[in-house]
C-alpha cells in the first residue's frame, strides 16, 4: 500500500504502484480539485506538483512519486490565497473553471522560478494547458499581476530585514 | 393553468426553515418525447405544471443570506451570478449576501419563458431578465411592508438599499435579516399585480451594469467547486464504457470478459441494451475505482457489426450533401421571398459558390459523465446537464420507469458548448448501477468522448447570387445540407414549419441565413442530410447554425461586393436599409459594423503587401433573438499561405449589459472558438467513426495562438440580448474576407488551411 506526501500529510493509499496518481488523489484521497481531461498528457487539467515541479498527475505512477513531495490545488496555499489564487479571482478569470486548478499550478511553478517572466516565458510555460472557454489572456493578465504582488511582497520583505 | 406568485413567511417555528420565498410562472410548452417510443406511456408529454410551487427563485434566511435558485445550466457563461444580479438589482439587496445554488429538474425550475429546463441559444439572461426582474421586486416590497408595520410608519416613505430598509425621517432601520427574523411577512401577488410592477428604470440601477464579483469564482480558484465528475456516493462503483469504431449504428456480437476478470476490482461487463437511441453497441466496464475499470475495459474482447454506417467517410457525407442539393425537390423553405428564378433571369451577373465546414467537436474539458443510483423508487441522477427536462426522461427511458421518478442533481459544467444538451452519458450510468445495484459514475474517456460527440455536423451550401447592373443584390438562393440535430431530439415544439408548408424543419440548421439584408427575391432550403444525420448523430456546437450559415453568407456577400467593384463594408451597408421586416435590425447591424470599422482603422490606411483586413457582420443567433455583431480581421498572408492572425476587433450590440466584464469574457472567448473553428480545429469520418480521439489531432486553440483582440461592447439601452454565442460566427467570415484582401486567394472550407490558401492564390 504505497505511501504518499501530499500537501504536507502522510497518507497511505489503497491502490495498486501502477495506478495514475491523479485517479488516486481523486477516489482514494477525494480531493477533486485535480482534474482529469484528457489521460494523456496533452490538456494539463490534472496538473500537480511534484517536489515543486509541475507534473501531468494523469501520466504519473504512484510508484513514480514515492518518498517525493505532492502539492495539489487544496495544498497550494493555507486558505487559497496563494498570489495566483487572488490574481485569479481580482482578473474574474475562471469561466467553467474545469482547467483552472492545473493552470493556477502550472503557473506556480513558473513564479516559484522566475518571479519576472516576461510574456513570452509565460506563453512557452502555459501553452500546454487547454482552456476550452478560451480564458487565456485573462490567465496571462493574472500571472503578471501576482508576479508584480509576489515580486513587491518579497521587496518590502527585504527591506524590513534591511531595517 | 394556475400561475400566481405568493410571498408567505411560515411561522415554523423551526428558523432555519423560516425564509420568505419568491416564485414566478411559466408559460406552458409541454414537450412530447416521441423519439424515446414506448417509455413514456405513447405520446405522453411531460406536462407543463400545473401549480407552481412559490418558493422558486429564491429565498430570504434569517440570517439575511439571499439564495438564489438557477435553473439555467453554469457552464462558465456565470448566468447563475447573473440571476443574483437581476434579484438584487430589484429587491435592494447587498451584493455581498447574495447566494446562488442549482435546480433540479423539478418543473417549479422551468424556464418561465420556455416552460423547460434548457440552456442554450445565448437566450437565458433576455428571457429570465423579467421575471428575476419582477420576483426581486415582488420581495422588496414585501418586505417593505412588514418593516413599515414592524416600525408603524407609512411604506411610501421607506428606503430599500444594501439589503436595509431605512426611515429617513425617524432615522428608523431594519435589516432584511430582521424582517425575515421577525417572522410577519405576509403578501400575495396574483399574475395581474406582478405583471403591473413599476420595475427600475435604468438611470435608476445600481447593479445592472456593475461588474460585480462573480459569485462562482473563488470556488474556481481553490479546488472546492463540484462538477459532475467529482461526485462521490457511498459504496459507489466506477464505470469507464467501451464504444465501438463506427460512431452510430453497430452492434455489440459478443463480450469475452475472461482477461478482464482477472482485474482486481473488475466487477461487471453490462453491454447496453438502450430503448432510447442515444447509444449504439456500447459496453461499460464496472470495478470499484476508475483506474481498475479503465483496466478491465482494455481487457474486454468484444466483437461488433458494424451496422450500416461501417464504410462511410466526411467524403461519402459530402457526396451525398452534393447529391441532395443538386435536386430540384429536396428539403424545405424556409426563407421564400419574392421570385428568384425570374429575378436571376434579369440578372447582369450570376455568381454561383459551394461552401463547406468539417465535424467539429465539442471537446468540454470535463469528459462526459454521470453518476446514478436508485434509491427506493427514485432514480438519482448527478450531472452537469443543460437540458435537464429532456434528460431526465432518458435517464428514465434507459431505467424503464416513468420521468416522474427521476431527480436531476446539477452540478457545475465544466464546459457545455451544446455538448450537455445531450443525455448519452445516462445511459450507461444508469443501466450500469441497475445491473451491479450499486451507485455507478460513469466517466469517460477522453477517447470516448471525442469520437461519441455530437458533433456540429459537416455542412455544404450553395450560394447563387444576381447583381443587377449597378451590382446591386437582386436575387439570392441558398441551399444548406446538413444533418438535422434538433430533429434527433425528437420534440416537435423545437422544429419549425416551412413556408412551402412541406413540414416542419430544423430551424436550428439554417438560422442567420434569414439575415438583415434586403433582399428581394431570396431563397433558403434547409436540405436533410440523411446519411449525415444517421450516421454522425450532431449536436448544437456553440453558436450553432449561425456558425455555418454567415460562413456563407458573409463570405459570399465579400465576393459580390468585390464582383461589384464596392468595397465590402459599403456594400454591406447599403444592403442594410432598413427596409420592411429589417427595420430596426438592420440599422444596429450597420451601427455596429461601423464601430468595428472605426476601431479598427478599416480603409484609413494602405496596409503593408501580404497584409489584408476582411469585415463580417452577423444576426446570430435566431432572427427573433439577435444580437448585432460585427468583426474587423487583420491577417497578414505568407507566400507559404500560412495566415498569421494580427488582429481581431469585435464591435457587439448588445443592449443592456446586466456585467460588462461578463460580456468581456463571453464575447473575446466566443471570437476565439470562432478562430479556433476557423483555423484548427477539424474532425474526420472513416470507416464510420470519427478519426481524431484526443487533443493531439483535435487541436483546440492554445495560448500561443491568441492573437491581439479588441472588443467593443455598445449598449444602447435597448432589451439585454445574449453574448455567449454570436461571436463565434463572426470571426471565420471576417478572416476568410481579409485572407482575400491579403492575397487574392477565396478559401470556400473551414477549417482554413495554409494548403488551400495558396493553391487558390493568384499566380
Amino acid at each position: 500500500m504505497p505511501n504518499l506526501n501530499i500537501n504536507g500529510r502522510n497518507m497511505s493509499v489503497e491502490a495498486p504502484a501502477d495506478t495514475p496518481l491523479l485517479w488516486a488523489i481523486r477516489e482514494q484521497l477525494q480531493m477533486t480539485g485535480t482534474k482529469f481531461g484528457c489521460g494523456a498528457g496533452l490538456c494539463g487539467a490534472c496538473t500537480v506538483h511534484v517536489n515543486g515541479e509541475a507534473v501531468r498527475s494523469c501520466q504519473t505512477l504512484l510508484s513514480d512519486v514515492a518518498g517525493k513531495k505532492i502539492t495539489t490545488i487544496e495544498g497550494l496555499s493555507a486558505r487559497g490565497d496563494h498570489p495566483l489564487q487572488k490574481a485569479w479571482i481580482a482578473e474574474q478569470v475562471p469561466q467553467c473553471g474545469y482547467c483552472q486548478s492545473g493552470q493556477i499550478m502550472q503557473a506556480a511553478s513558473l513564479l516559484a522560478k522566475n518571479p519576472n517572466p516576461s510574456k513570452d516565458e509565460v506563453v512557452a510555460h502555459m501553452d500546454g494547458n487547454l482552456c476550452r472557454c478560451m480564458t487565456y489572456s485573462r490567465i496571462q493578465k493574472a500571472i503578471m499581476r501576482a508576479a508584480s504582488e509576489m515580486r513587491t511582497a518579497s521587496n518590502a520583505g527585504t527591506e524590513r530585514r534591511a531595517t | 393553468m394556475n400561475t400566481h406568485v405568493k410571498v408567505t413567511s411560515t411561522a415554523s417555528a423551526d428558523l432555519s426553515r423560516r425564509s420568505f420565498l419568491v416564485g414566478s410562472a411559466a408559460a406552458g410548452l409541454a414537450l412530447g418525447y416521441s423519439a424515446v417510443p414506448g417509455l413514456l406511456g405513447g405520446d405522453q408529454a411531460l406536462a407543463a405544471p400545473a401549480n407552481f410551487d412559490p418558493s422558486v427563485w429564491y429565498s430570504i434566511a434569517p440570517d439575511g443570506l439571499v439564495t438564489v435558485t438557477c435553473g439555467k445550466a453554469d457552464m462558465g457563461q456565470h448566468i447563475a451570478s447573473t440571476m443574483a444580479q437581476m434579484v438584487a438589482e430589484e429587491l435592494g439587496s447587498n451584493w455581498k449576501d447574495m447566494r446562488v445554488q442549482l435546480a433540479s429538474n423539478d418543473p417549479k425550475f422551468n424556464d418561465p419563458v420556455l416552460g423547460a429546463q434548457i440552456t442554450g441559444g445565448s437566450w437565458s439572461t433576455m428571457m429570465n431578465f423579467d421575471a428575476m426582474s419582477r420576483a426581486g421586486a415582488a420581495g422588496r416590497m414585501a418586505l417593505t411592508d412588514a418593516a413599515a408595520k414592524a416600525m408603524g410608519v407609512p411604506a411610501g416613505e421607506l428606503i430599500v438599499r444594501n439589503s436595509m430598509i431605512s426611515h429617513p425621517k425617524s432615522k428608523k432601520s431594519m435589516t432584511f435579516a430582521e424582517i425575515v427574523k421577525s417572522g410577519k411577512i405576509t403578501k400575495t401577488f396574483t399574475p395581474d399585480e406582478l405583471k403591473a410592477i413599476n420595475l427600475k428604470t435604468p438611470d435608476q440601477y445600481t447593479l445592472i451594469g456593475v461588474s460585480v464579483p462573480q459569485l462562482d469564482i473563488p470556488a474556481k480558484t481553490n479546488g472546492t467547486a463540484k462538477y459532475g465528475i467529482d461526485v462521490m456516493l457511498p459504496g459507489m462503483a466506477y464505470g469507464k464504457i467501451i464504444t465501438p469504431p463506427v460512431r452510430y449504428g453497430a452492434t455489440v456480437k459478443s463480450v469475452d470478459d475472461s482477461a478482464a476478470k482477472k482485474v482486481p476490482g473488475f466487477i461487471k461487463a453490462v453491454t447496453l441494451d438502450d430503448k432510447t437511441g442515444s447509444t449504439t453497441g456500447w459496453v461499460v466496464a464496472v470495478a470499484n475505482t476508475w483506474a481498475n475499470a479503465a483496466k478491465a475495459a482494455a481487457a474486454l474482447k468484444i466483437s461488433y457489426d458494424g451496422g450500416p454506417n461501417a464504410r462511410l467517410s466526411s467524403q461519402s457525407l459530402l457526396d451525398e450533401a452534393k447529391r441532395l442539393q443538386a435536386l430540384d425537390d429536396s428539403g424545405q423553405f424556409f426563407v421564400k421571398d419574392g421570385d428568384t428564378a425570374a429575378a436571376f433571369g434579369t440578372a447582369a451577373k450570376v455568381l454561383e459558390a459551394e461552401y463547406t465546414t468539417s465535424i467539429n467537436i465539442h471537446a468540454p474539458l470535463e469528459p462526459m459523465n454521470a453518476t446514478a443510483e436508485f434509491k427506493g423508487d427514485i432514480l438519482h441522477i448527478y450531472s452537469g446537464n443543460q437540458f435537464a427536462t429532456r434528460s431526465g426522461a432518458i435517464a428514465a427511458g434507459a431505467a424503464g420507469i416513468d420521468p416522474k421518478f427521476v431527480v436531476m442533481h446539477q452540478m457545475w459544467l465544466g464546459g457545455g458548448f451544446g455538448r450537455r444538451l445531450d443525455a448519452d452519458m445516462m445511459v450507461p450510468a444508469v443501466q450500469a448501477a441497475k445491473a451491479v445495484g450499486k451507485p455507478v459514475k460513469v466517466i469517460y474517456s477522453r477517447e470516448n468522448d471525442m469520437t461519441m460527440d455530437y458533433s456540429r455536423p459537416l455542412t455544404f451550401q450553395k450560394v447563387k447570387a444576381g447583381l443587377d447592373a449597378d451590382g446591386k443584390l437582386i436575387a439570392l438562393n441558398h441551399d444548406v445540407v446538413s444533418a438535422w440535430p434538433t430533429k434527433r431530439w425528437g420534440i416537435p415544439d423545437f422544429l419549425s414549419p416551412s413556408v412551402d408548408k412541406k413540414g416542419p424543419l430544423d430551424a436550428f440548421t439554417v438560422n442567420g441565413a434569414d439575415f438583415f439584408y434586403s433582399v428581394p427575391n431570396h431563397n433558403v432550403r434547409a436540405i436533410l442530410n440523411e446519411m449525415a444525420h444517421n450516421a454522425t448523430p450532431s449536436g448544437q456546437l456553440r453558436s450553432v447554425a449561425p456558425g455555418w450559415t454567415f460562413w456563407a453568407v458573409e463570405s459570399m456577400i465579400d465576393e459580390l461586393a468585390h464582383a461589384a467593384g464596392k468595397d465590402p463594408a459599403q456594400y454591406r451597408i447599403a444592403l442594410l436599409d432598413g427596409k420592411g421586416k429589417n427595420d430596426g435590425g438592420a440599422q444596429r447591424l450597420r451601427n455596429t459594423l461601423l464601430a468595428a470599422m472605426g476601431m479598427a482603422g478599416y480603409g484609413t490606411k494602405a496596409l503593408p503587401k501580404g497584409e489584408g483586413m476582411g469585415v463580417a457582420c452577423v444576426s446570430s443567433q435566431e432572427r427573433a433573438t439577435a444580437s448585432w455583431t460585427a468583426c474587423v480581421a487583420h491577417v497578414a498572408v505568407a507566400p507559404s499561405g500560412e495566415v498569421k492572425v494580427k488582429k481581431l476587433t469585435v464591435a457587439t450590440d448588445v443592449g443592456t449589459q446586466v456585467h460588462p466584464d461578463n460580456i468581456r469574457a463571453q464575447v473575446e472567448g466566443a471570437a476565439l472558438w470562432g478562430l479556433s473553428l476557423a483555423m484548427y480545429e477539424k474532425a474526420t469520418l472513416k470507416d464510420g467513426g470519427i478519426e481524431q480521439k484526443n487533443f493531439d489531432s483535435y487541436k483546440p486553440l492554445r495560448m500561443s495562438q491568441v492573437p491581439e483582440i479588441a472588443i467593443n461592447v455598445i449598449a444602447n439601452g435597448d432589451k439585454a440580448t445574449g453574448v455567449g454565442e454570436p461571436a463565434v460566427t463572426v470571426v471565420a467570415p471576417a478572416l476568410g474576407n481579409a485572407i482575400f484582401n491579403a492575397c487574392g486567394a477565396r478559401v470556400r472550407a473551414l477549417p482554413i488551411t495554409a494548403e488551400a490558401v495558396k493553391a487558390n492564390m493568384k499566380a
